[in-house]
């Protein structure tokens, strides 16, 4: 297989098959969740669940006084990354190219230069929270293989697209087809990891809220 | 054509002076990427050059090969220099014609065994034997099998003799072949395009007669001083691509000042040839300098590499079926899983037993 064959497969056949596995195992992961049911109360609460339940959603995406120095650096840094990664993903005019061909409608894009600001915000943000994890005792005792093999994941795309966009490392062919296979790394490892929190985050903040919210007996 | 007499004895009798010889030589020196120093070095080697036997054979292909290397810079010096080989065989240029043109290829076979370069335009048909495409009742794959053997080097000249080209794409219904699938113990090199620069043909040439050795070849065997960069290295709109300037339609403004063609489908960034910089039609231009993306007609497989017009970060099959399709497979499975797990339940709890989370699905 030649390199122009590689990358037709990578953006085709491969595309597809990472594509499906992430879409087929969110979908069973998040429905399957859904289905479980709750079970029913027979007495009638004060209120109603909701309140809480958005309420948190909302206030546990701010930095509480209340953490320590250290505590802020990794809600800061985790934001950093977070925005950074979706503003590289959604803005960038490429990635909106792609998009546009997948979805029949686009947006307008950032200029290059804010992007760049952007991505090398995130790497640098995701190597402090990488040496962060790995520095400090608590952090690394709970970490796990999967926590480091999420960050590896979620780094490759972000590096790969930054070297190619800048015309680093291997010829425009090769480059493509490394960020584009790990961006399909990426997809298939979705339903099966923590990376799976980017859809059942905010359900799972809901679900906290409302349990703690709630005023009345389970009966 | 046997007369195999030098080329700057040639050269004098059509008139080309010693002064126009030199620049074509610093010229071709340049094109190769070869240090000035080397262009008296061609020059004496070029000078005193016989002139080699070529046989050029023609399958299946469009003629463009030909038509690129004749008429797009003709009448110049490299054409002139074409004319300096001995091409005892090629069906659109020579004047003989059935039987007395097949004796010539035979007696040029037979006559510079081991010596001649064969030149080879277009693809070989392999399924049902080759059948189909023959010359003078033998398949085109009989003639290049016979033809290489006596061969000192072969050149697939165009993307369908270096990569099979259109008669290979999707469904490639006469089993075509590119010459290097076929023939393994020969020097092969590819120019590939559709059609290849003409100066690059002679480019090749040139270095042949020089050196006696076929140039530096990248990967995919095609020489590297006119492959080892993309088009998009050397493209005079790469500064708006690196600026995310985009046109996004040939009639809007940034069409009209010039601005990066990738959104419309450029394929520029993963096209290795030398468009950019050699140009095309005398230097007059290249695709992309009269408003149109790059087609990626030098690299293998690009009549099935997705539309002209798709850029090179969309994907190239349809995501949005398959996505759509893998959604409701997974729904199905979480509502069969579900369904399966609140039939357990109620079983249990006819039996006055509580469901745990070790006995519901993951």
């Amino acid at each position: 297989m030649n390199p122009q064959e590689l990358l037709l497969w990578v953006r085709g056949t491969g595309l597809q098959l990472a594509t499906a596995v992430c879409v087929l195992g969110m979908t069973y992961r998040l429905l399957h969740l859904a289905l479980l049911g709750r079970k029913k109360n027979l007495a009638e609460a004060r209120g109603s669940e909701w309140g809480p339940g958005l309420r948190t959603m909302w206030r546990r995406s701010f930095v509480l006084p209340e953490l320590s120095a250290r505590g802020k650096f990794t809600v800061v840094a985790g934001y950093t990354f977070h925005f950074g990664f979706f503003i590289t993903l959604l803005f960038l005019s490429q990635h909106i190219a792609m998009l546009r061909a997948v979805l029949g409608f686009g947006w307008p894009a950032l200029p290059h230069s804010a992007i760049e600001i952007a991505a090398i915000l995130t790497l640098a943000a995701m190597i402090a929270l990488l040496v962060h994890r790995y520095m400090d005792p608590v952090k690394r005792m709970l970490s796990g293989f999967e926590d480091y093999l999420t960050w590896l994941l979620t780094f490759l795309p972000l590096l790969s697209g930054f070297m190619l966009l800048h015309g680093i490392g291997p010829a425009y062919t090769q480059m493509l087809t490394l960020h584009l296979l790990s961006v399909e790394l990426l997809l298939i490892a979705i339903p099966f990891t923590k990376l799976a929190h980017m859809l059942t985050t905010f359900s799972a903040r809901w679900y906290n809220g409302a349990f703690a919210g709630y005023k009345g007996v389970k009966a | 054509m046997k007369d195999h007499d030098t080329l700057e004895h040639r050269l004098t009798q059509q008139g080309i002076s010693r002064r126009s010889f030199l620049k074509f030589c610093t010229a071709m020196a340049s094109l190769m990427a070869l240090p000035p120093g080397t262009a008296p070095a061609i020059a004496a080697a070029l000078a005193q050059a016989k002139r080699p036997s070529v046989i050029w054979l023609s399958f299946q292909e469009c003629t463009g090969c030909t038509e690129s290397l004749t008429r797009s810079h003709s009448p110049t010096l490299e054409s002139l220099i074409f004319d300096m080989i001995s091409l005892d065989y090629h069906h659109t240029l020579q004047a003989a014609s059935g039987f007395a043109a097949e004796k010539s290829r035979e007696d040029a076979m037979k006559d510079f065994y081991g010596k001649y370069l064969l030149l080879v335009d277009g693809s070989i048909p392999t399924k049902d034997n080759g059948i189909y495409s023959t010359i003078a009742g033998r398949t085109n794959l009989d003639l290049l099998q016979e033809a290489a053997k006596g061969a000192a080097a072969i050149v697939a000249v165009g993307s369908c003799a270096a990569f099979g080209g259109l008669p290979m794409a999707k469904p490639n219904p006469t089993g075509a072949a590119p010459v290097s699938d076929l023939i393994k113990d020969k020097p092969i090199i590819n120019i590939s395009g559709c059609p290849p620069i003409p100066s690059v043909i002679t480019g090749v040439l040139a270095h042949y007669l020089t050196f006696g050795e076929l140039p530096a070849l990248d990967e995919l065997g095609r020489p590297k001083a006119f492959y080892g960069e993309t088009i998009h290295d050397r493209c005079y709109r790469r500064p708006f691509y690196d600026q995310g300037k985009f046109a996004k339609t040939f009639d809007d403004e940034g069409a009209r000042n010039g601005w990066c063609l990738y959104e419309l489908g450029c394929k520029g960034p993963t096209t290795h040839n030398a468009c950019a910089t050699t140009k095309w039609n005398g230097g007059a231009g290249f695709p992309i300098e009269a408003g149109h993306g790059c087609l990626g007609c030098s690299e293998p497989n690009f009549w099935d590499a997705g539309s002209f017009y798709t850029p090179l970060a969309a994907p190239t099959s349809n995501i949005g079926a398959i996505a759509g399709a893998a959604a409701l497979a997974g729904a199905a499975a979480a509502v069969a899983l579900s369904a399966a797990d609140r039939a357990k339940k109620k079983s249990l709890q006819q039996t006055h037993e509580k469901l745990t989370v070790k006995d519901i699905s993951n």
